[in-house]
């Protein structure tokens, strides 16, 4: 089965429909949404439906922070994430919201575990952006009968964690587009990048592809019209830092 | 895993005799059961002996092996076939290779001579450069994992070692040990950098080494102590073994097996271009030595190799993109002094951001030009005064000497000898004037550079021919 891993949408329906397409094409069975749909983007509303359409007929999704915020949006805002929250609760109906509310922070699927932090403490929203955080999340999670994976969001960044021959965890930084084999008798986690909201430099969207019988995980990038989810974001008239980044991919 | 009995059955596959019965695997023959389609060669099936007492490290090197021979591809790997699954029987199904292990050479009642030996190291130098060009490095190279075909080109064997920049390396480790094989091993192997090509160009040098002198330059070192010694020590020169041995030979034996990474050739490719170019070679001190170096030589850089540590090296392709092989063609008659002016402008910029680079220069006379019964027209001082010619054209360039070189080729085909020697130098470049060679007698048929710009195996840049004097008259 090829399972579509896809997490940090934030509102960039361009994005989105750009990888959908690329993981139709690529044979993908199964969608996962790994938290995050909204936030900073100009179109939360028609990511929120779009996804919400995708789970009636099976996909899985999950709750990032970002969801978390757009519907209890915090007081005051302390940080540029918090900046965007309560405009996109604005453009959110209430069905839409219950949907975000009651979203799971995990799922097991076989062997795989999906978060969009870190499996230790999910609704913690720890990083994982390090060899330290990594271990602490697929330590949590390999408590788990079964689990051998961990395939979580939030970073933004594509790397695949994996134990090094005195048993370490090591980061390794994956080519695009080339499937590694990630074999079952070990265990793997990956923070498989973001759909909407690029920061590795390169603005193609990112998103990945496990095909659970050759035990393989693809990495992929995907161009889109980045040029119009920044468009969007300016004529929304959200700050323009969140359209300038999705045009530098930073 | 116990040794199977011939006739065996195995996920689709008999197997036959076992034909080698090594430390870490068995290897048999096999083939298809019955019904399925013949793969149009011969396999192997190699069986990694594991049992309890055996330690992970078999293991992943049998993952590692897998992992990375899946993906080579090239006459210069076995053609992969099939894999056994790690949770039940592992084993890997490959191509059976026809040919000689270099061990083989070193076997024999006499050692290979220098020609031989610098043939065997072109073979082995593309073969590498092959697996480099794929972002793959071997680290394991010795002479038993290198094999000769029967038409010359060579097979690399056993990648339970390598590692790629496409893949997870799965014998990485926190705590930088050496892994390799004690005699082969490249100093920064040794302090644990995993994945520098020029770590293979130390191996081959080993195995040159050997093949001319039967001694390992090294010996066999039994403790890390010893291992470390190469990170400072130069091994006895060649030539104290076997004074007649050509210098040129030592030079580059002795280059490969530098021991900082940046002093030895920057790819495979640059090693290839001098062993089988011995005239182009510039012979140093290192060359023509006959003694070892001195202890003062020695322990000066032992202080420095002692700060030596771990360090990432870049992705093996991008390092060998960084030192490109870049081919010139100068014409030896009817050219203007503006095209050769500009010819020399496009190589200064074809060679300027890349310090690693080298030069070969080239031009194209007619057969008719020698003759085997006259003085002044034999082939070597026809091409003397060619040779001249291009070194006289290369100088303004300013290079140091070991990136340039110059050749003298003899054809009565312009763009096929170009091509050709594009070819069978691995040339990433090649500059040409965009009407020379022949132009005006030619104007209806397929010129030169638009036949070489069509099947050179590599990037043509065709210059066009400005002078500046010419553009400063020109007012806008």
């Amino acid at each position: 089965m090829k399972l579509a891993l896809l997490a940090d949408i934030h509102g960039n329906i361009h994005a989105l429909e750009a990888c959908l397409a690329h993981a139709q094409d690529s044979g993908a069975q199964q969608l996962a949404f790994l938290g995050d749909l909204v936030g900073y983007g100009a179109d939360p509303a028609a990511v929120v439906q779009r996804i919400m359409a995708l789970a009636k007929t099976g996909a899985l999704v999950l709750k990032g922070n970002h969801d978390e915020m757009a519907v209890r949006p915090p007081a005051e805002v302390r940080t540029i994430g918090d900046s965007t929250a309560q405009w996109t609760q604005a453009q959110l109906d209430e069905s839409q919201l219950n949907f975000l509310d009651t979203l799971p922070l995990t799922i097991q699927l076989d062997r795989v575990l999906l978060v969009h932090a870190s499996a230790d403490a999910p609704e913690l929203w720890r990083y994982v952006y390090d060899q330290h955080m990594a271990a602490l999340s697929l330590e949590a999670a390999s408590a788990l009968p079964e689990v051998r994976y961990v395939f979580g969001g939030h970073v933004h960044m594509q790397s695949l964690y994996y134990r090094g021959t005195d048993g370490a965890l090591m980061k390794f930084e994956p080519t695009p587009e080339v499937a590694v084999p990630v074999p079952r008798h070990r265990h793997w986690l990956a923070t498989i990048g973001s759909v909407g909201q690029p920061r590795d430099g390169n603005p193609k969207a990112m998103y990945a592809l496990f095909d659970t019988e050759r035990a393989t995980l693809t990495f992929h990038r995907v161009d889109y019209e980045n040029h119009l989810a920044a468009l969007a974001i300016r004529r929304a008239g959200l700050p323009d830092y969140f359209a300038d980044r999705l045009e530098l991919g930073r | 895993m116990k040794l199977m009995e011939p006739g065996t059955r195995l996920d689709g596959f008999v197997v036959g005799e076992c034909i080698h019965s090594g430390g870490m695997a068995h290897i048999y023959r096999v083939q298809y059961a019955q019904g399925a389609p013949d793969p149009g060669f011969p396999m192997v099936m190699k069986v990694p002996r594991m049992t309890a007492g055996d330690g992970a490290e078999n293991i992943v090197s049998f993952e590692v092996e897998h992992q990375i021979m899946q993906v080579l591809t090239g006459p210069h790997v076995p053609r992969f076939v099939a894999a056994g699954d790690l949770d039940r029987i592992p084993y890997l199904v490959m191509e059976y290779v026809q040919g000689q292990t270099l061990q083989h050479w070193l076997e024999g009642p006499e050692l290979p001579d220098a020609p031989e030996v610098a043939r065997l190291g072109i073979a082995v130098a593309y073969a590498v450069h092959s697996l480099h060009q794929q972002n793959a490095v071997h680290l394991d190279l010795k002479p038993a994992n290198v094999l000769i075909r029967p038409d010359g080109r060579a097979v690399l064997l056993d990648f339970g070692l390598s590692c790629s920049a496409h893949y997870p390396d799965l014998l990485a480790e926190q705590l930088r040990k050496a892994v390799g094989s004690p005699a082969w091993i490249a100093p920064e192997q040794v302090v644990g950098v995993r994945g520098d090509p020029r770590s293979d160009i130390f191996a081959i040098g080993v195995m040159l080494y050997q093949l001319l002198t039967g001694e390992l330059p090294f010996g066999e070192p039994q403790t890390a102590g010893g291992l470390r010694q190469r990170l400072w020590m130069d091994p006895p020169p060649p030539r104290k073994f076997k004074p007649w041995l050509p210098p040129w030979l030592q030079e580059v034996v002795l280059r490969c097996l530098e021991p900082e990474a940046a002093r030895r050739y920057p790819s495979a490719a640059h090693l290839a271009f001098d062993l089988s170019n011995p005239q182009q070679v510039t012979v140093t001190a290192r060359g023509n030595k006959t003694s070892g170096t001195g202890l003062k030589t020695h322990f000066r850089r032992w202080l420095k190799a002692a700060g030596m540590h771990y360090q990432p090296s870049p992705l093996p392709l991008r390092q060998i993109d960084e030192v490109p092989i870049v081919m010139v063609a100068v014409p030896h008659k009817d050219a203007t002094d503006a095209t050769l002016y500009s010819l020399r402008q496009a190589v200064a910029r074809s060679l300027g951001t890349r310090p690693g680079a080298r030069l070969a220069c080239v031009t194209v006379i007619s057969p008719g030009l020698t003759s085997t019964s006259s003085d002044e027209a034999s082939e070597t001082s026809v091409h003397r005064r060619y040779l001249t010619q291009l070194h006289q054209w290369a100088q303004p360039l300013n290079l140091p000497d070991h990136q340039t070189s110059c050749h003298v080729l003899e054809s009565g085909d312009v763009a096929q000898a170009l091509v050709n020697y594009a070819r069978g130098n691995h040339v990433n470049v090649l500059v040409m004037g965009a009407a020379t060679h022949g132009l005006k007698t030619q104007r209806l048929l397929t010129t030169v550079p638009i036949k070489v710009a069509m099947e050179a195996p590599c990037t043509v840049i065709l210059v066009k021919q400005t002078l500046p004097f010419e553009r400063l008259s020109t007012s806008i």
